[in-house]
C-alpha cells in the first residue's frame, strides 16, 4: 500500500478527479457527455492493460465483459426494479465470475491462441444473447421513461450515471496502480517476461492469471452497466462491439502498455483525435483507418507508447510517472 | 540426506536423456555433476525442480516426496536453480528480477522485505551498481550473476547451479568460486553442473558422472579423476587426470 504515499498516486487522483469535476462545476451537459465517454474509455483501456500490459495476455475480446455487465444490470433494473447502483455492482460481479470460469481453461493458452480465444468468447456470448429471450433477443431491451422517475427524471439520471462512471474510473486507475506496485503485480510482470522462469522462481502462473483476469473483467462490467443505464436501450451489436475492443487496445498501445498512466493518456488522446477526425469532413468516415494506421506506427516505432517512451527517455521521471 | 534421486528415468520420444539414475546429496556438501555435452545434466536439474516429471523413479527433498510437483511448489519448498541458458526477466530491472526470487522463494517475503534481501544479494554477487538497470541490458557474465542472485534471494536450502562458470574469464571464475564456497559456508547445499574440471575437482566434496543419460560413476574427486571409465569417457587423456589430481594439492 506504499503506492498510496507516492506523488504519482496523488497526481493521478488530482488530475483524473479534477477533469472529472469540470462538468459538475460548470454544469455543462455537452462537456459532461464528452468526459463521460473519455472516462468510460479510460476504464476499458486500463482494464485491458491490467491483463495485457502486466501479464502479457492480449485480451482482444475484452468488450465481452462490458456487454455482459450491461445486460445483467439492465435486466435487473428493467424486470426487477433494482436500483442502478446495486444492479451495476451485480453486473461487475457477474462479469468477473464469468472471467474466472472461462479463465481457467482459456488462460492455459499462450500468445496468439489466447487472443483468438477471447475473440471467440465475445462472438459466442453475442450470439447467445442474440438468441436469449429474457434479454430481448436480437432487438435487446429498452427502458420506458418511468424507469428514470426513480432517479428524479432522465436529466438527473444522466448526472447519476456521470458520477458513477467517474467513481469507477478512479477506482479502476487506483486498482491498476495498486496491482502494479504489489507483490502480486510483480509476479504478473515476471509471468509477462518469461512464464517458465517465473514458475521456477516460485510463482503459480495459472492462479495469478485467473485472478488478474477476474479483476480485469470487473471494471468493464460496471462501465457497461452505467453506459446502458444512461443509454436506455441495450442491443447485442453495441454491447459486444469488437471494434470498440480494438480501439481500446489501440489506446493502451498509444499511451503505453504496462504503465498505469498510459491507458489513461491513450484514451484521452485517442478520443480527442477521433472527435477531431469525425468532425473534419475529409476524415469523417476515416477514423478507423487512422486508428489502424496509428496502431501500426506505434507497434513499428514506439512500442512503449507515449508514457513508456517518456519513461525510457527520462529515467528520473520514473518515480513520478508509473 | 537433503536430496535423494531414486531410479529416475526421463525420455524425450525415443531419446533416453536419463536412464535409471540414483544418488544422494548430503546436507551441507557441494555435489559436482560432470559429463560431456548432451549427457543429460540439465535434464537432471529439470527433473529435480519439476520442469519435467520423470517417467520413472522418485525424488525426495528432506524426506518429502517431490516427484511430479510443479516447479513453483518445489521452489517454495526450498530448491532454487540457475539456468544454463540465462533467463533474465528482460524488461524488469536487475533489482526487480532478484526481488521476484525473494518474494516467491522459500520465505515468501513481502515486497519491502524482499527488496532489502535483493539489495544484499546483489551486493554479494557484485551487481550492486547495476540494480536499477534493465536486465536485458546486462552482458553475459552479468546475466550469469543475475541468475545466481535471483536463486540466492529465494534463501534456498538446496541450490542447483547449471554451468555458472561457462563463458567467464579467469578472474571472474575465481570470484565465482569464492562466492560458491561462501554460499556453502552459509549452510546452503549445492549441486553444481560444471565443465571446468579444475573447478569441479577443487570445489566438490563428491562428484557424479553422467554419460549418454547413464550413471558412470560417483565418488570423491580423487576417486573420480582416476576412474578408468571417467578417464576414457570424459577426460579422454589419462595425463589430464594426473594433472587434475596434482591440482588438488
Ligand atoms: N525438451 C527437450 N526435448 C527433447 N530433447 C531434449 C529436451 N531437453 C533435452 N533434450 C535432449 O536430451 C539430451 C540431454 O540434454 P541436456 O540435459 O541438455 O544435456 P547436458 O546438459 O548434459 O548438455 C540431449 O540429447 C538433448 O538434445
Ligand atoms: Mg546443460
Amino acid at each position: 500500500m506504499s503506492a498510496l504515499r507516492t506523488p504519482f498516486f496523488w497526481g493521478l487522483l488530482v488530475l483524473l478527479g479534477g477533469v472529472g469535476l469540470l462538468p459538475i462545476l460548470n454544469g455543462s451537459d455537452s462537456m459532461r457527455e464528452d468526459i463521460f465517454l473519455v472516462l468510460m474509455l479510460v476504464i476499458l483501456a486500463s482494464s485491458i492493460n491490467i491483463i495485457m500490459g502486466y501479464t502479457g495476455y492480449v485480451s482482444f475480446g475484452h468488450i465481452v465483459f462490458f456487454g455482459l455487465g450491461g445486460y445483467v444490470a439492465f435486466y435487473l433494473m428493467l424486470n426487477h426494479q433494482v436500483h442502478f447502483v446495486p444492479a451495476a455492482v451485480v453486473g461487475g460481479i457477474v462479469s468477473s465470475l464469468i472471467a474466472f470460469l472461462l479463465g481457467i481453461p482459456v488462460l492455459r493458452l499462450r500468445g496468439a491462441y489466447f487472443a483468438l480465444a477471447t475473440i471467440g468468447i465475445n462472438e459466442v456470448v453475442r450470439s447467445f444473447v442474440t438468441n436469449f429471450d429474457p434479454f430481448g433477443g436480437a432487438t435487446g431491451m429498452f427502458f420506458n421513461y418511468e424507469v428514470y422517475n426513480g432517479y428524479g427524471g432522465s436529466k438527473n439520471a444522466l448526472w447519476y450515471a456521470y458520477y458513477a462512471i467517474l467513481v469507477v474510473a478512479l477506482l479502476c486507475a487506483v486498482s491498476s496502480l495498486l496491482i502494479k506496485k504489489s507483490r502480486f503485480g510483480l509476479g504478473l510482470l515476471a509471468i509477462r517476461e518469461d512464464q517458465d522462469a517465473a514458475q521456477v522462481l516460485g510463482i503459480d502462473p495459472a492462479r495469478s492469471k485467473v485472478l488478474v483476469y477476474t479483476i480485469s473483467a470487473f471494471f468493464p462490467g460496471l462501465a457497461g452497466a452505467i453506459f446502458f443505464f444512461k443509454n436506455g436501450i441495450i442491443e447485442p451489436g453495441p454491447a459486444f462491439d469488437l471494434l470498440r475492443s480494438i480501439e481500446a487496445l489501440v489506446m493502451v498501445m498509444l499511451g503505453g502498455y504496462g504503465t498505469v498512466a498510459g491507458p489513461i493518456v491513450g484514451a484521452a488522446v485517442y478520443e480527442q483525435l477521433r472527435a477531431f477526425l469525425i468532425t473534419n469532413s475529409t476524415f469523417s468516415s476515416f477514423h478507423l483507418f487512422v486508428a489502424g494506421f496509428l496502431l501500426l506506427l506505434i507497434v513499428l516505432f514506439v512500442t512503449a507508447g507515449l508514457v513508456g517512451w517518456l519513461r525510457q527517455r527520462a529515467p528520473r521521471l520514473r518515480r513520478y510517472l508509473e | 540426506m537433503i536430496l535423494q534421486v531414486q531410479n529416475v528415468s526421463k525420455r524425450f520420444g525415443g531419446l533416453r536423456a536419463l536412464e535409471n539414475i540414483s544418488f544422494e546429496v548430503r546436507e551441507g556438501e557441494i555435489f559436482g555433476v560432470i559429463g560431456p555435452n548432451g549427457a543429460g545434466k540439465t535434464t537432471l536439474f529439470n527433473v529435480i525442480n519439476g520442469v519435467y516429471p520423470p517417467q520413472e523413479g522418485q525424488i525426495f527433498f528432506r524426506g518429502q516426496n517431490i516427484t511430479g510437483l510443479p516447479p513453483y511448489r518445489i521452489a517454495r519448498a526450498g530448491i532454487a536453480r540457475t539456468h544454463q541458458i540465462m533467463r533474465p526477466l528482460g524488461e524488469l530491472t536487475v533489482r526487480e528480477n532478484v526481488t521476484v526470487g525473494a518474494c516467491f522463494g522459500r520465505e515468501s517475503l513481502s515486497l519491502g522485505a524482499a527488496a532489502t534481501v535483493a539489495d544484499e544479494v546483489l551486493t554479494f554477487v557484485g551487481l550492486g551498481g547495476k540494480a536499477g538497470v534493465l536486465a536485458s541490458k546486462l552482458n553475459a557474465a552479468e546475466k550469469k550473476r543475475l541468475e545466481l542472485a535471483r536463486a540466492l534471494a529465494a534463501r534456498p536450502s538446496l541450490l542447483l547451479l547449471d554451468e555458472v562458470l561457462a563463458g567467464l574469464n579467469p578472474n571472474e571464475v575465481a570470484d565465482m568460486l569464492a562466492a560458491i564456497r561462501s554460499i556453502r559456508d552459509n549452510g546452503v547445499t549445492i549441486v553444481m553442473i560444471e565443465h571446468l574440471m579444475h573447478a569441479v575437482m577443487q570445489l566438490s566434496d563428491r562428484v557424479f558422472v553422467l554419460d549418454h543419460g547413464a550413471q558412470v560413476s560417483e565418488g570423491t574427486p580423487q576417486v573420480i579423476s582416476v576412474h578408468p571409465k571417467v578417464v576414457e569417457a570424459y577426460l579422454g587423456d589419462p595425463k589430464l587426470a594426473q594433472r587434475l589430481l596434482e591440482g588438488l594439492e
